[in-house]
């Protein structure tokens, strides 16, 4: 498309799918710099999936455009330099670990002499040396998950796409793959993640996009985040009215509660300036705490409260 | 290539690994057994009496093709029920996703696919029909007329069943992709039946209803040209059966087979390289 960028792994315009008369992606716009962790979230249903599969080539889009690593949806020869977990992954469960990693090396044109190197170091990457010659089979949920990071690794993909990476993990799984993810980024590459987990998506991301109804509505860039949108809570006794009214020109959303009292900021210099504000009125403040606001409360704010699906 | 061949490998391994490939060996082996006795009885009863040499021979000719029907059919049936999953189940399941986000086209990896279940269907057809044959040579000495045709011709057969499963494969899910194959396998049974009756009957209808069943699914007029080209010539026309050579297709009843058989591959690859996964 005109204007497509390198410094972008994904560029998407106005992307959209409809299945007959539902629409799943209305116009997706999109920029992912390269060598970043892109977090892409949104509720159930917000076509999520789907946008992941038309990036992929496995969905053809309705209309709009989309480039992956300088190249359109769908081109064969990027692929590549693309890794995929699906959500859910499982395959032929007869397949060894190692049998699998080679069948997925093959089919992204490994050499073997590549492979013999490759597969034992993806493997322990992963975690799943024991069991390397085991057929699948015998594998739980998390082992299942394991192996198909894996798969997705195994040929060092310049742009990685995980569904749902850290379902059916554990807290040391889920640990494993941050500490994965961030190695590929150090080695370069672009990692496109979606998970529910927003824990994980805060503390593993760059950036993050928020989907609703198969659109942007936000985004957010993490690693800016430390200076704004910070989340107080302050134990205090004796906050007048006039008080709270007072903290207006430098917090919003205030709130005083049987001696709690919450409120926003969205810069840590106003910081001070609240705290003199409240001593010198007369409250007796007796803790006082700033946190960035959890990206799971900006998620409800910026999606709003569940309705149901 | 690379894709395409490596595709075919796992594929092979996949469907050799069906349960309902070992069931049709086994199913095979059971009446390969019974033929054998079969034979044997005939055998035994013809020496327990005078008869020419020429009728014992077209009667042990007979009853190889019953041996070689039997084959063709298993050989059918078991290529349907073993390849019915392959594309529709693992469209469903998401399998097909880990493979078509690799760099391998659509067609590559169909074209893999199908050429790892023709190689399995091949050595089944080529076990069974050589077990066949070898019983007969073994207890009777019979042999078919032309045995290389008509085990091309069956496994010609086959492939075509198989062709027809992956383009239903590629819109259907596996129940109905199951029921749409073997009812199309019926059409061109009572297809190759009613041409038969043709054979007898003035009804241009009858004739007409034939032709039509066996242009919608031409599969059993190629199994009626291999027990033309596999029977000696009188035992064609002894009866009125499966292997009878009262309406003998023709090279260009083959020759649209092979039409037919392009046409469904193709409509197949088109169809998968356009569907969403």
């Amino acid at each position: 498309m005109p204007g497509v960028n390198s410094e972008y792994a994904i560029q998407t315009k106005d992307l959209a799918k409809s299945f007959g008369a539902k629409t799943a992606v209305r116009g997706l716009s999109l920029e992912v710099p390269r060598g970043t962790i892109f977090g892409f979230l949104g509720p159930n249903g917000a076509g999520k999936s789907t946008s992941i599969k038309m990036l992929l080539g496995l969905v053809k889009p309705s209309g709009g455009r989309a480039h992956v690593l300088g190249a359109p949806v769908g081109d064969v020869e990027v692929r590549r330099r693309i890794g995929f977990l699906p959500e859910d992954f499982r395959f032929y469960d007869w397949l060894t670990a190692t049998e699998l990693l080679q069948l997925h090396g093959r089919l992204c044109g490994m050499t073997d002499a590549k492979l013999r190197a490759r597969v034992p170091e993806v493997i322990a990457l992963v975690g799943l040396e024991p069991h390397a010659h085991r057929r699948l089979r015998g594998f739980s949920k998390g082992m299942l998950q394991r192996i198909g990071l894996a798969q997705a690794l195994v040929h060092e993909p310049d742009l990685v796409f995980l569904d749902e990476p850290t379902s059916g993990l554990d807290p040391m799984g889920r640990r494993m793959v941050r500490d994965i993810l961030r190695a590929e980024r150090e080695r370069g590459a672009t990692v496109f993640l979606n998970s529910h987990l927003l824990s994980e998506i805060e503390v593993t991301c760059d950036q993050v996009v928020f989907i609703k109804e198969g659109e942007v509505v936000a985004s957010q860039d993490l690693r800016a985040r430390a200076e704004d949108d910070l989340a107080v809570i302050a134990h205090a006794r004796h906050v007048s009215e006039e008080t709270r009214a007072g903290l207006a020109q430098w917090v919003t959303d205030a709130r005083y509660d049987d001696e709690r009292l919450s409120f926003t900021v969205s810069s840590r210099s106003v910081l001070p300036s609240v705290l003199r504000h409240l001593v010198g009125s007369g409250a007796d403040v007796f803790d006082f705490t700033a946190e960035r606001v959890p990206l799971e409360e900006m998620f409800v704010r910026i999606m709003g409260e569940d309705r149901g699906l | 290539m690379n894709g395409i061949l490596t595709m075919a490998g796992v594929t092979f391994r996949e469907a050799a690994r069906r349960r309902i490939l070992w069931t049709a060996l086994i199913a095979g082996a059971l009446l390969l057994g019974i033929f054998a006795i079969a034979l044997r009885l005939q055998v035994l009863e013809f020496q327990s009496r005078a008869m020419s040499p020429f009728v014992r021979y077209q009667v042990e000719s007979g009853m190889l093709m019953v041996g070689l029907y039997t084959c063709d059919l298993l050989a059918v049936v078991m290529t349907i029920l073993t390849s019915i999953d392959t594309l529709a189940g693992e469209i469903s399941s998401g399998t097909i996703q880990a493979i078509a986000t690799k760099p391998v086209a659509r067609w590559q990896i169909f074209t893999g696919k199908f050429i790892g279940f023709a190689g399995m269907v091949i050595a089944y057809v080529v076990l069974t029909f050589a077990g066949t044959v070898a019983v007969s040579y073994a207890v009777t000495g019979v042999v078919p007329q032309h045995p290389v045709q008509g085990a091309a011709l069956i496994v010609f057969e086959c492939l075509l069943a198989l062709s027809v499963t992956f383009l239903l494969g590629t819109r259907f899910g596996t129940l109905t992709n199951g029921v749409l194959a073997l009812g199309l396998q019926g059409v061109a049974f009572m297809g190759g039946w009613l041409e038969q009756v043709s054979g007898f009957s003035q009804s241009a209808h009858i004739v007409t209803l034939g032709i039509v069943s066996s242009l919608v699914m031409p599969g059993e007029s190629l199994w009626r040209r291999a027990a033309y080209e596999m029977q000696t010539p009188l035992a064609g026309s002894l009866s009125f059966s499966p292997f009878a050579n009262v309406s003998i297709p023709s090279g260009a009843a083959v020759g649209y087979a092979g039409l037919f058989f392009v046409a469904v591959l193709t409509l197949a690859v088109w169809q998968f390289g356009r569907r969403d996964l």
